[in-house]
């Protein structure tokens, strides 16, 4: 681990002051619960943290009927919330299919957003990776790959974005507000193309200051499905956060994409009359598997027309 | 013969140290406060097979804190030093993850640091980590773990296969497993002058005591091994690692104490693992599903570094009988770690081949899974051809049948299928030599000095009722005091052996005290110890599993787990039952989630924290339960106790596979049983 200072920011333009001068960088700390690890294993070597989690602590109704969660609420008690729960039940589900208690009560909704991949290969120095160091290639392309993408991947990293908060935000038409800027969720994060390093389009010395989920009758009709082998405490292999009541659709897949995928085509086929199952194909059509993780095609279409069965 | 009735034992009490470990007051290895010590971190290789070329330690050195950087080229010799512990003593580079040098620092964080500083330059060679079962450096090892025949050959089974009624021949593999105790390997080493103590978290003192004393080419007498609590085991601190030697070694080079702890990610190259096994299974019966043929042939593998060969058939030498049986192991040498033990090595990957394999015969013969062992049970080992000192094999699969509920077949509840396995298990039941040490301090009460190692089991405790039964007092008039090697020799905690083994010492010192007018008495079993009939001595129990399996998603969760156990006198059950259920809860995760993935290209393991090699957690262990029957075996030992450290995990992945292949009709033959081998073939 490199040395490093803390500093707890008092505003959000405290914050972003002192930002730029930091040596090897400053970096926003959440809870930490993923940077501190990172900076642990040398991933991350920031040479300054600049606290903002006890910021944007607030979960507030908007105008217009929606929510703003602000970057700081913790996962924990934005899964408890009774909004939430009523109005956007595959958000507090998707929360709570994630990590572990000890966890949810630590991470923030900006951190948690921005949590890095869990890829082995990008969390150990020791080998190369793009993402973690340009240039030094993919060995997961034609190694261990049975939990990386099937979509949007390129030949230079076939990651998959681990959050679970963030696949229900973007079946929801989510917007992040940065210190600088509105961002729609599904823009939010990247594919990797050819700078796997870059996981979203935030600049360095962008904060991230609420969560805005706008009103959306047809998300109070929502479920959110995480497959994984072990029952609890894993990440998924395939998830799907859907909406449907019948009439309007959201869907959005986790552990298929190096962002959250939000599934238009599939949306779109099941709008103009298609079965579930077609409109799942209708998806993952595009789907471009590796070696070894071909049954994520499969997983994922059946996990999706289960959620939409449940729903119906 | 039989055994004494009991007041104490058999009684559920409660750990003697529990409290003490709850409330963080349990001093374990790493924890204790030494003075001027030092912190001492491992720089570990970064290519798989070659030589270190050259070493740039001058980033290393200048940073804060740093006292010494060792490397081969300043690190003290060891000529006495022999596979895995030969550390710093060559530019040879075995495997990926090898300890190649050493950082030592005035504080653990100023070392982490300083670790990543260290320049190494190596002539890299090619390397080769992947075990297949046509691997061209396959051989034929002169003996496996500890002391078994690698083959073993009766009869003729290609033609008893061939005329066999129902016959099956598959082959079966098991993963790379690790260990994964709670509690990190660690140690602390102190020299005072030609003298060595080490703080150490592992299974034996005494074992570590010779293994270092020969390491560092002094005598026994000059090393002390303490090792008063440790957070589990699994093996993995049966023998002594390369990180305690380097320890030493630090120590020695900077003549301060030094404390070094493993971290989760070193625990995968550094402190052993489960080897991977690929194991054809060959068995052939007649029309009553009598066993005419037997043939198990194991592929394995080892490292160039030193020879680890799993005994995984061995097992299947004495469990059921035929007259044409066959067992051979193969290893591959390869450029990994050295395979180690991990509970129940042998039967425990073994038993999950053959177990497996009797479920498809008896679905080939039509017989009930159940039936055909019993039918199969047979009265003699059919190895030595001694009778055995009791096998209620049988009576366990009853008694489970019958409480259990035992009615397989695939039965649908919504988008959930479920289905039963069964499984036998066993384990030898082994008493080793032991010495034990009884004090009567004069006020009621009595000491008993033991150089046993309590790895979380209860060993403790169960010693300390022992002795209250045995000086026929309460148990609180009973100190007790172990793990350390000052204390007279006693076995590793391993092998399923620590309860009988110290436990037949301490029987023989209070009665010794209480025959004799002295205070204090000292014993040593070495004169009788496992000395007496030729006898098989076995523990069996019989292992039911309920698997759900979600028909869309291929998840596949144990609802329901219950063991049947004949393993002698229970001495504790409360702590009788947690390592059963926590032997079976380890089982449930060999089968559905444990693997270490490996990378051929890097030379590499994948997983290295637990956040990617899963074990189950409490969402995973819904119902799982485990019970005897009643068996008094008198030939182990006094007690009448055999083992249960790891019957628990020996036929709990055959019986979870056997459960998902009745739910399924999908047999899945590659552990883990993971969404992904199973998705759309339901
Ligand atoms: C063992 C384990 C299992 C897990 N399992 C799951 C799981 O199943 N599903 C799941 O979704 N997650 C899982 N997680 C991940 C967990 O959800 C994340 O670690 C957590 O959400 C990160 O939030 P944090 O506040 O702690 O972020 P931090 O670690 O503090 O920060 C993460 C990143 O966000 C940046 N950052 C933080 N706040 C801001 C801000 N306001 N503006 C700009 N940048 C910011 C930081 O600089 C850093 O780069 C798991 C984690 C662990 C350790
Ligand atoms: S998939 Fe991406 S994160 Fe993983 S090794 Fe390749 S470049 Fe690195």
């Amino acid at each position: 681990m490199e040395p490093f200072t803390y500093r707890r920011a008092s505003s959000t333009e405290d914050a972003l002051a002192t930002h730029g001068s930091a040596t090897r960088g400053a970096k926003f700390l959440g809870g930490g619960t993923n940077l501190v690890d990172l900076m642990r294993l040398g991933v991350e070597t920031p040479s300054e943290l600049v606290d903002v989690s006890r910021l944007e602590c607030s979960i507030d109704a908007g105008e217009d009927g929606g929510l703003r969660i602000g970057a700081g609420v913790r996962n924990s008690e934005l899964a408890a919330d009774r909004r939430v729960r009523s109005r956007y039940p595959a958000l507090a589900q998707a929360l709570l299919a994630g990590a572990s208690g000890q966890l949810r009560n630590l991470a923030t909704t900006g951190g948690n957003l921005l949590q890095r991949t869990r890829c082995p290969y990008f969390q150990d120095v020791t080998k190369p990776c793009n993402k973690r160091e340009p240039g030094s290639g993919c060995p997961a392309r034609e190694g261990e790959h049975r939990n990386l993408a099937i979509v949007g991947h390129s030949e230079h990293c076939v990651a998959t974005h681990p959050s679970d908060m963030a696949v229900a935000l973007a079946a929801f038409d989510a917007v992040v507000h940065t210190s600088r800027r509105a961002i729609p969720l599904v823009d939010f994060h990247r594919l990797p193309e050819d700078e796997p390093w870059r996981d979203t389009v935030l600049e360095p010395d962008e904060l991230i200051v609420a969560v805005e989920v706008p009103p959306l009758a047809v998300a109070a009709r929502s479920t959110y499905r995480k497959v994984r082998e072990r029952a609890s405490f894993a990440f998924a292999l395939v998830s799907v956060a859907a909406a449907y009541d019948g009439n309007d659709i959201r869907i959005a897949f986790g552990g298929l994409a190096h962002k959250p995928w939000r599934a238009f085509a599939a949306e779109e086929a099941i709008r103009s009359g298609a079965s579930f199952r077609d409109a799942a194909e209708a998806e993952l059509e595009q789907a471009k598997p590796l070696r070894d993780n071909a049954y994520k095609v499969e997983l994922a279409a059946r996990t999706l027309v289960r959620a939409l069965e449940e729903l119906s | 013969m039989s055994v004494a009735p009991t007041r104490v034992v058999g009684t559920p009490a409660d750990r003697l140290e529990g409290r003490d470990k709850v409330q963080g007051e349990a001093t374990y290895a790493y924890e204790y406060e030494v003075e001027h010590v030092a912190y001492a971190t491992p720089v570990v290789s970064t290519i798989a097979k070659g030589r270190i070329r050259s070493i740039d330690s001058s980033a290393a050195l200048a940073a804060d804190g740093v006292i010494a950087v060792l490397t081969w080229e300043n690190a003290p010799k060891l000529p006495k030093a022999e596979g895995e512990l030969a550390i710093l003593q060559s530019p040879q580079v075995s495997y990926r993850g090898q300890i190649v040098g050493a950082v030592v620092a005035e504080s653990y964080e100023a070392a982490r640091h300083a670790e990543l500083l260290v320049r190494f330059e190596y002539d890299v060679e090619e390397h080769d980590v992947e075990l297949r079962a046509d691997h061209p450096t396959l051989y034929k090892p002169g003996k496996v773990n500890p002391e078994f025949p690698t083959d073993t050959e009766e009869g003729d089974v290609e033609r008893a296969l061939e005329e066999a009624a129902h016959a099956i021949d598959e082959t079966y593999t098991t993963p790379t497993e690790h260990n994964n105790a709670m509690e990190p390997h660690a140690t602390i080493a102190i020299w005072d002058g030609p003298s060595l103590t080490l703080y150490d978290s592992n299974q034996g003192a005494h074992a570590h005591r010779e293994t270092f004393a020969k390491t560092f080419d002094m005598p026994p007498e000059q090393v002390r091994v303490i090792a008063r609590h440790v957070g589990g085991g699994f093996g993995s601190k049966g023998t002594p690692r390369p990180h305690a030697v380097l320890a030493a070694l630090a120590a020695r080079h900077v003549e301060r104490p030094v404390k070094l702890a493993v971290t989760r990610q070193q625990m995968f190259t550094l402190t052993g693992y489960r080897t991977p096994t690929i194991q054809r299974l060959r068995l052939g019966c007649d029309e009553r599903g009598m066993l005419t043929a037997i043939a198990h042939d194991v592929v394995e593998q080892t490292s160039t570094v030193d020879e680890f060969a799993e005994q995984t058939a061995v097992v299947t030498r004495m469990l059921y009988a035929s007259p044409n049986r066959r067992t051979t192991h193969r290893l591959a040498r390869l450029d990994v770690p050295t395979p180690s033990w991990m509970r129940a090595p042998g039967e425990c990957p073994g038993m999950y081949a053959l177990e497996s394999a009797m479920d498809e015969l008896a679905i080939a013969a039509g017989i009930d899974p159940i039936e055909l062992r019993i039918r199969n049970d047979p009265e003699i080992d059919p190895e030595s051809g001694n009778r055995f000192s009791t096998r209620n094999l049988v009576a366990c699969l009853r008694e489970g049948a019958d409480r259990f509920g035992w009615k397989p077949g695939s039965r649908r509840n919504g988008r959930t299928l479920a289905g039963l396995g069964v499984a036998a298990s066993t384990y030898p039941a082994r008493r080793r030599p032991s010495q034990a040490h009884a004090r009567r301090n004069g006020d009621g009460t009595f000491t008993m000095r033991v150089g046993a190692v309590d790895i979380g089991t209860g060993a403790r405790t169960v010693l300390a009722q022992i002795a209250a039964d045995e000086l026929a007092v309460e148990l609180d008039r009973i100190h007790i005091e172990i793990g350390d090697s000052a204390f007279g020799s006693a076995p590793v905690a391993g092998g399923s052996a620590g309860a009988s083994s110290w436990g037949t010492a301490v029987v023989r010192a209070c009665r010794l005290l209480r025959a004799g007018d002295e205070d204090e008495v000292h014993v040593d079993t070495s004169d009788s110890a496992d000395a007496e009939e030729p006898l098989a001595k076995h523990g069996f129990g019989a292992i039911f599993v309920e698997a759900h399996v979600d028909v869309d998603t291929a998840e596949v969760r144990v609802a329901r787990a219950l063991g049947v156990f004949g393993v002698g006198r229970i001495l504790n059950p409360k702590t009788a039952r947690s390592q059963l259920i926590g032997g079976m809860t380890m089982g449930i995760g060999m089968a559905l989630m444990e693997e270490t993935r490996v990378d051929g290209r890097l030379g590499a393991f994948v997983d290295q924290d637990l956040a990617m090699y899963h074990v189950p957690v409490n969402a995973d262990v819904l119902d799982v339960d485990a019970t005897w029957i009643d068996e008094d075996d008198p030939h182990i030992n006094p007690m009448g106790a055999k083992g249960i450290g790891e019957i628990g995990i020996v036929g709990t992945a055959a019986a979870v596979a056997n459960a998902v292949h009745d739910a399924t009709g999908v047999r899945v033959r590659d552990l883990p049983i993971t969404p992904d081998k199973l998705v759309g073939r339901i």
